[in-house]
């Protein structure tokens, strides 16, 4: 399987967008094709401009009865060939569980775009939070991985959705850009390439659509119409798709396949980034809009000739693990800021030798600068 | 079901998985005649459906492309398909409680949209395959797993309900009644928008031998006694009709 180089549908060069905005643009580069959405704050724009975008491009777009329809259209899509998304915030990303374990256990490529609100429940639907990274690895029920990005830009919800679709074909896996409110609403300069790697699923004449002895452990995935009388099920099944319901082996064999794919090609999927982590004593671990408030801390307190640095995860799931055993060799303090009551930092501490401390704040704001420096430079001082 | 329709199933399926004395595999049969009289494309046929007995109908035993989906959500999973891929024949086969109680939201929204969708409820009135519980269609006062005093409530006419909903083909059927229901399935292969037809099935196991209808043929000729013509509904009393099930095309 290899990639392409597509010409970018949107004329390149610099523009000026919203990250929601930026995301619909990433989706139809990527070559989405089909939307099925339904509305909820503060992920509409992105369906708003896609309803024009898949016009302009002549794909197919349609607003559904509720979120479960919407993730179901785009799975029904997917195997009819299309590249296919929704996007949705906590209360629509709830609803969507079943069907994302359907996605993940039929092996079905399709993003989904959680621009994350102040939850638990309806919450403050305006306002932000980062409460459903959790869910985005263990919201549905059974064993099963996902491939979730953080976005912490207008220019990364654009390359990191085009980017989540490349994922999705490649490994067949449901892909989430955890995104959050002040991401989704954030407006800055967007670089747009004329051209852009695009990944496409394989496909094999009369292969078996659920088995493969590859090494990558993804199967080929025809699609219908073309006669290869496909069998798709929810319920355990074989490499052809016949249900197994009580076949032990059918099953260990099925589930151990569809976490082992993702998790055996995680150095290919993870991407981290670092900043002044080569000689540094403490440091934090942040993603999505909080890291762009860390490493303003961070750059301004390096001015101040504190020796502190920031490992910043555009990956969520699978965990970056290993950056995070390898910060352990270099620092003994971390901070890990997050607009939740620390999801990530419990994550961190299972791969640390390091003192881990969470800053949880869910009052519906970012966090702000100087809550995350006061900690910071407590730290220096004790260290 | 006749040698000549095996052509239809899937090389590997052998028994199919149903009940003594169940009506869906006659439903079975019924639309792979109708599919054969048609002499429609299988390569270019979808069948989707929900969870539940029904929705085993075609899926394995098809041999044209199956998506069994989640309880419920047939009928959105089929909208996908439908719409990114128009040429292809997209048929909907799933159950009462599938398509009208836990996807009764996605069944009237389809039915407005009128999407060319070709929808076979398979209604057995019952939740056959947990135990016998309780359905949206269940006849009231029938006894069920979960309503041991007798259902309390009505059920729904599901041909009323989609047909409301904005459906341009809606039909009833019993599967006593297979030449009617053969040409009705056959309209709804040939039919341009969202087509529905409720299909009564018998379910001895869980609704016969709750209800004084143990034995199979027993569920059969009170099926038979009770279904009649829409034109044979007419001149007839509201007590006359009680006990009745009118049947026929009410909308095409």
């Amino acid at each position: 399987m290899v990639s392409r180089w597509n010409k970018t549908p949107f004329p390149k060069g610099t523009h000026y967008l919203s990250g929601n905005e930026a995301a619909a643009e990433g989706a139809i580069a990527a070559g989405c094709r089909f939307y099925a959405g339904y509305p909820i704050t503060p992920s509409s724009e992105i369906m708003e401009r896609m309803a024009i975008r898949l016009r302009e491009v002549g794909g197919v777009f349609i607003q559904m009865e509720d979120e479960i329809a919407s993730i179901s259209a785009v799975i029904g899509a997917s195997w009819a060939g299309a590249k296919a998304m929704t996007a949705t915030s906590g209360p629509g990303f709830s609803l969507m569980q079943e069907s994302i374990g359907y996605a993940a256990f039929t092996e079905t490529p399709c993003v989904i775009i959680d621009v994350q609100r102040a939850g638990p429940c309806t919450g403050q639907a305006t306002r932000v939070g980062s409460g459903d990274i959790m869910q985005a690895k263990w919201g549905s029920h059974g064993d099963y991985q996902v491939i979730a990005l953080s976005p912490w830009s207008v220019q990364e919800m654009y390359d990191l959705t085009l980017r989540a679709f490349n994922l999705s074909e490649r490994y067949r896996v449901p892909t989430l850009v955890m995104a959050d409110e002040a991401i989704g609403h954030l407006r800055e300069n967007l670089s747009i390439r004329a051209k852009v790697e695009v990944w496409d699923r394989k496909k094999k004449k009369g292969g078996s659509p659920f088995g493969t002895e590859e090494e990558d452990g993804v199967p080929p995935m025809p699609v219908f119409g073309e006669g290869e009388r496909l069998l798709i099920t929810g319920s355990t099944h074989d490499a052809l798709g016949f249900r197994k319901t009580d076949d032990p082996e059918v099953h260990a064999k099925l589930v151990g396949r569809i976490n082992e794919k993702i998790l055996k090609n995680r150095s290919r999927i993870v991407e981290i980034e670092d900043y002044f982590l080569e000689d540094s004593e403490i440091a934090t671990i942040a993603y999505g809009f909080t890291a762009r408030t860390s490493l303003y801390v961070v750059n301004r307190l390096r001015k101040e000739g504190i020796k502190v640095g920031m490992l910043r995860l555009k990956t969520l799931w699978p965990f970056p693990d290993e950056a995070v055993t390898e910060l352990g060799k270099k620092v003994k303090k971390v901070l890990v800021p997050e607009m939740n009551l620390g999801q990530v930092a419990e994550e961190v501490k299972k791969f640390c030798s390091f003192e881990v401390i969470p800053l949880n704040q869910t009052n519906g704001e970012v966090i702000r600068p100087e809550t995350i420096s006061e900690l910071l430079r407590k730290f220096a001082r004790k260290s | 079901m006749v040698r000549a329709m095996e052509k239809y199933i899937r090389p590997g399926v052998k028994a199919t998985p149903f009940c003594p004395g169940c009506g869906h595999g006659i439903l079975m049969g019924l639309i792979l005649r109708a599919i054969d009289e048609l002499k429609m494309d299988m390569k270019k046929m979808v069948f989707v459906s929900g969870i539940g007995c029904a929705a085993w109908i075609p899926s394995p035993h098809y041999d044209g492309d199956t998506l069994h989906t989640l309880h419920g959500r047939a009928l959105a999973f089929a909208t996908g398909v439908k719409l990114y891929k128009p040429e292809l024949c997209v048929m909907v086969v799933s159950g009462d409680g599938d398509l009208s109680s836990i996807g009764g939201n996605h069944l009237i929204h389809a039915a407005r949209r009128n999407i060319d969708l070709k929808v076979i409820c398979a209604n057995n009135m019952i939740y056959g395959m947990t135990g016998g519980q309780v359905a949206s269609t269940t006849p009231k006062g029938s006894k069920t797993s979960t309503t041991g005093e007798g259902n309390p409530y009505r059920p729904f006419d599901l041909c009323k309900l989609v047909e409301a909903a904005g459906a341009t083909y809606v039909a009833r059927y019993s599967v006593t009644q297979p030449v009617s229901l053969i040409n009705s399935i056959k309209k709804v292969l040939l039919h341009v928008g969202f087509s529905f037809i409720d299909v009564l099935s018998p379910c001895p196991t869980q609704y016969g031998r709750r209800n004084r209808l143990d034995r199979p043929e027993e569920m059969i000729q009170d099926l038979i006694r009770r279904c009649i013509l829409e034109e044979e509904a007419k001149g007839l009393t509201e007590e006359d009709l009680a006990e009745r099930i009118i049947t026929g095309e009410f909308s095409s």
